[in-house]
């Protein structure tokens, strides 16, 4: 399971070229290619993009997503089929002298290699004006390597970009110490990575265009329908029928919209290949609302002013730094950096990064971290 | 030739008539054959005429139209192709944006939309051309709105610009480059069909002509036979003029073919293997940008690099540089694609090289290994693109010295045959007359 923020980007059109065409043999090819690949591209409508080949990442198909099984209901987070919370992580270490080989080995490298993401705003997103990369994530990660190898320079910290489809493979083969990338912990990922404790809970939610101010809506009564309150999405309801709703492909919002009860709704998708490609559709007019996890909502409403997001989350989704299952001291040590993360810079870098309402939180519950849990 | 219809009866009693007198007396054969051999020369000089203009006006399409239409549609598809890698180079660049790279991109821009006007005019027999060109014509705006969006949004430093501008490519990637090509095709299949018309030999001229030489021999042997005469001054003038015009037909056309054949080996052959290779480099430099734009998420497009780059270089298989460079017939052209074969070999290292540094997280070293103005792939790329446009215009130039040789040919061919033809007609009537004389 999990909520996915694909990486992946669209595949570039295929061409090749051909020497000496046939020209009306090749005519003809080229035009049903050309309209396979606008339909898909455009996305207007039907689910023929359904796992959509090698864009798609990988991790998604199995498991049970988090969700409320009816849209609307409370989500209850995800339970293990041996009944484990997959969130419960190991206890922290004690102190910073019992180092296993873990963390001995980053120490006597003095450097930790992190995977990160670069395109995530608000998360791991690499400011084009500064070419510096940061984030809520980014800082997470400082927060570890200022334990570990005594600060958080260039020097101390090898940032290394990877799709969301080589998180598991690249902590398996050692090309990283651990990953912080908007990672969901699910109990399909807990056999093949070892977790840290949650240091944030996202979850499937909606992401529209603002609704205009009373004030210009009666200085136009009935006018235009694209403003009507009558023709906007309000939720997961019946506001969605017909409605083209934008998600990417792969991800948790795919699989949600696709259940049974969802379907219902009678929406019409727009399946993209990475979430961010909605905001560009949702600006453009192809869609009328997009499915996204809270967390990368929040990104893309920071992007663009006149949208928001509305309701409440779908799904419980917390994430979680991805380690090698070997690590286990590391593991306690993260643990350990996250326990005084929550206490003392959670809170500072959620107004940061994710102030500004942008979470959609409707009722004024002060935004916490999401509470430690443990297995042993 | 029979003339059916008018007065139909009266002309065939006259007819039956005049057949029965040719058959009963000596002049009246006589009449006879000095008619047969007056319209048979004078159908060789115009079938001759007809059959040369038809050449010759499909020689001057594939010079002062099909060629140059099928030169435009290369330069539209590369300028497509070109704008949307500049585009990359110039997002990736960010906020300072080099001139050079915007001026670059807006000049692409221009030159499509211009010459889509240029072939608009030009294309109004082909229901295919022009379809493309609508689309084209279409989607080159909503193309350049979405850079913009891209831009801007890359501007103020937001991730959105970065999924503007995959979109962007999507949209060149899967409508203008793919019509682009299809109008290339259109205008390059009519090239062709003009050459092999220009080319096909004139075989009813021809065939007419032996036919008419034929009659004409018989007319003399006969003449020959029943005078013991051996020369027929008027006969002989005749033959004189139809040997003539049958030389001077299969000689001029055989070497405007063979000056349209070294223009098409030479020049449009090595223009088309050179214009495919070049559109292949614009698109692997374009996927080279795009794998950075997507900053992590790049693998379908440095996928994408490697077949473009198969495409230029070959791999297993020949590739599009070993093509030209097997076309290319002379040192200057050659050498050109050389360099270009060089060029690319220096841009695959490097490639490599900012591929590793993007992958072991050094991302800004490889964008500057890339996009920077030394040593980078950027500058590998330029030399390739300089060197291919250095080949394509050798063989430009090739292409039309060796056309117009060809047909040049061509020229005075039709009317002369004609000229010769009606004169041989009134010599082969002249020496029938003569014999003709003799029965008065």
């Amino acid at each position: 399971m999990g909520r996915e923020e694909p990486q992946a980007v669209p595949a570039p059109s295929k061409w090749t070229p051909h020497r000496k065409p046939l020209a009306v043999a090749v005519g003809g090819l080229a035009v049903v290619t050309g309209v396979l690949v606008s339909t898909v591209l455009s996305s207007t409508g039907t689910g023929g993009t359904d796992g959509a080949g090698d864009t798609a990442p990988r991790g998604v198909a199995q498991g049970h997503p988090a969700s409320a099984d009816r849209p609307g209901e409370e989500p209850k987070p995800e339970k293990c089929e041996n009944g484990d919370n997959p969130a419960a992580s190991l206890r922290p270490s004690k102190d910073s002298e019992d180092a296993g080989d873990a963390v001995k080995r980053i120490k006597e490298k003095g450097k930790l290699t992190v995977g990160v993401d670069q395109n995530s705003y608000l998360w791991g997103y690499r400011d084009p004006t500064t070419g510096d990369i940061d984030g809520f994530d980014i800082e997470l990660v400082r927060a570890i390597a200022r334990d570990l190898v005594g600060g958080d320079g260039p020097d101390k910290i090898t940032y290394k970009t990877i799709p969301t489809d080589q998180r598991i493979p690249a902590i398996q083969k050692g090309d990283v110490d651990m990953v912080v990338r908007t990672m969901t912990i699910a109990c399909d990922r807990i056999d093949k990575v070892a977790f840290s404790t949650a240091y944030f809970e996202a979850g499937q939610q909606l992401l529209v265009p603002k609704e205009k101010d009373e004030k210009d809506k009666s200085d136009s009564p009935g006018a235009g329908a694209s403003g009507d309150d009558e023709d906007r999405v309000k939720g997961f309801d019946e506001s969605m029928r017909g409605k083209k709703i934008c998600y990417a492909s792969g991800s948790t919002a795919e699989k949600m919209m696709k259940s049974k009860n969802y379907k219902a709704l009678g929406a019409r998708p727009v399946v993209v290949p990475n979430q961010l490609d909605c905001l560009v559709r949702l600006q453009l007019g192809e869609a009328d609302a997009t499915v996204t996890d809270s967390a990368l909502g929040a990104g893309q409403a920071a992007q663009d002013p006149s949208v928001e997001l509305i309701g409440e989350p779908e799904t419980v989704e917390p994430y979680g730094v991805a380690m090698n299952l070997k690590d286990e001291d590391l593991v306690r040590r993260v643990n350990k950096v996250l326990e005084s993360f929550r206490k003392t810079k959670w809170r500072p870098a959620y107004d940061k990064w994710l102030g500004d309402d942008r979470m959609g939180t409707e009722d004024e519950e002060k935004p916490a971290p999401p509470k430690a849990r443990y297995r042993d | 030739m029979p003339q059916p219809g008018g007065s139909r009866r009266t002309a065939w009693s006259e007819g039956v008539h005049r057949i029965r007198a040719a058959a009963t007396t000596e002049p009246g054969r006589l009449r006879s054959i000095g008619a047969v051999l007056a319209a048979l020369l004078v159908l060789f000089g115009a079938v001759t005429a007809w059959q040369v203009a038809d050449r010759k006006d499909s020689a001057v399409a594939v010079v002062d139209h099909s060629q140059p239409l099928s030169a435009d549609a290369a330069r539209v598809y590369r300028s497509l192709a070109d704008a949307n890698t500049s585009a990359a180079s110039g997002f990736l660049a960010g906020g300072d944006e080099p001139r050079a790279v915007r001026q670059r991109y807006e000049k692409d821009i221009r030159d499509s939309a211009e010459l889509l006007a240029t072939a608009a005019a030009n294309s109004d027999n082909s229901r295919s051309a022009q379809r493309q060109i609508a689309i084209l014509n279409r989607g080159l705006p909503v193309y350049t709105g979405l850079v913009e969006s891209a831009r801007a949004n890359n501007r103020q430093g937001l991730p959105l610009g970065g999924a503007y501008l995959r979109y962007a490519d999507d949209k060149m990637r899967g409508e203008l480059l793919p019509a682009a090509r299809k109008l290339y095709t259109a205008e390059t299949a009519r090239l062709d069909s003009d050459y092999g018309d220009a080319k096909s030999w004139p075989f009813l001229a021809i065939g007419v002509g032996v036919l008419a030489l034929g009659a004409l021999g018989w007319a003399q042997r006969r003449n020959y036979r029943r005078t013991n005469r051996v020369f027929n001054q008027g006969l002989l003038g005749a033959t004189a003029a139809t040997v003539a015009v049958l030389v001077w037909l299969v000689g001029g056309h055989a070497l405007a073919r063979s000056g349209l054949g070294e223009s098409e080996e030479t020049g449009a052959r090595s223009l088309q293997a050179l214009n495919e290779t070049w559109i292949s480099a614009l698109q692997a430099r374009g996927d080279e940008n795009m794998t950075l734009v997507a900053r992590g998420g790049g693998a379908a497009y440095e996928d994408s690099y490697k077949k473009q780059m198969a495409a230029v270089t070959g791999s297993g298989k020949a590739g599009g540089l070993a093509h030209a460079l097997s076309l290319a017939d002379d040192p200057a052209g050659r050498s050109a694609v050389q360099a270009a074969e060089k060029s690319v070999t220096t841009w695959k290292e490097r490639h490599a090289e900012a591929r590793g540094k993007d992958n072991g997280g050094n991302y800004d070293e490889a964008v500057d290994m890339v996009i920077g103005a030394e040593k980078s792939t950027g500058e590998s790329f330029d030399k390739v693109d300089d060197s291919l446009d250095k080949a394509s215009g050798h063989e430009q130039g090739q292409f039309e010295s060796a056309a117009n040789d060809g047909l040049g040919w061509f020229s005075g061919l039709s009317i002369g045959a004609m000229v010769l033809a009606v004169l041989g007609a009134a010599a082969a009537v002249l020496g029938i007359g003569r014999r003709l004389a003799e029965y008065r």
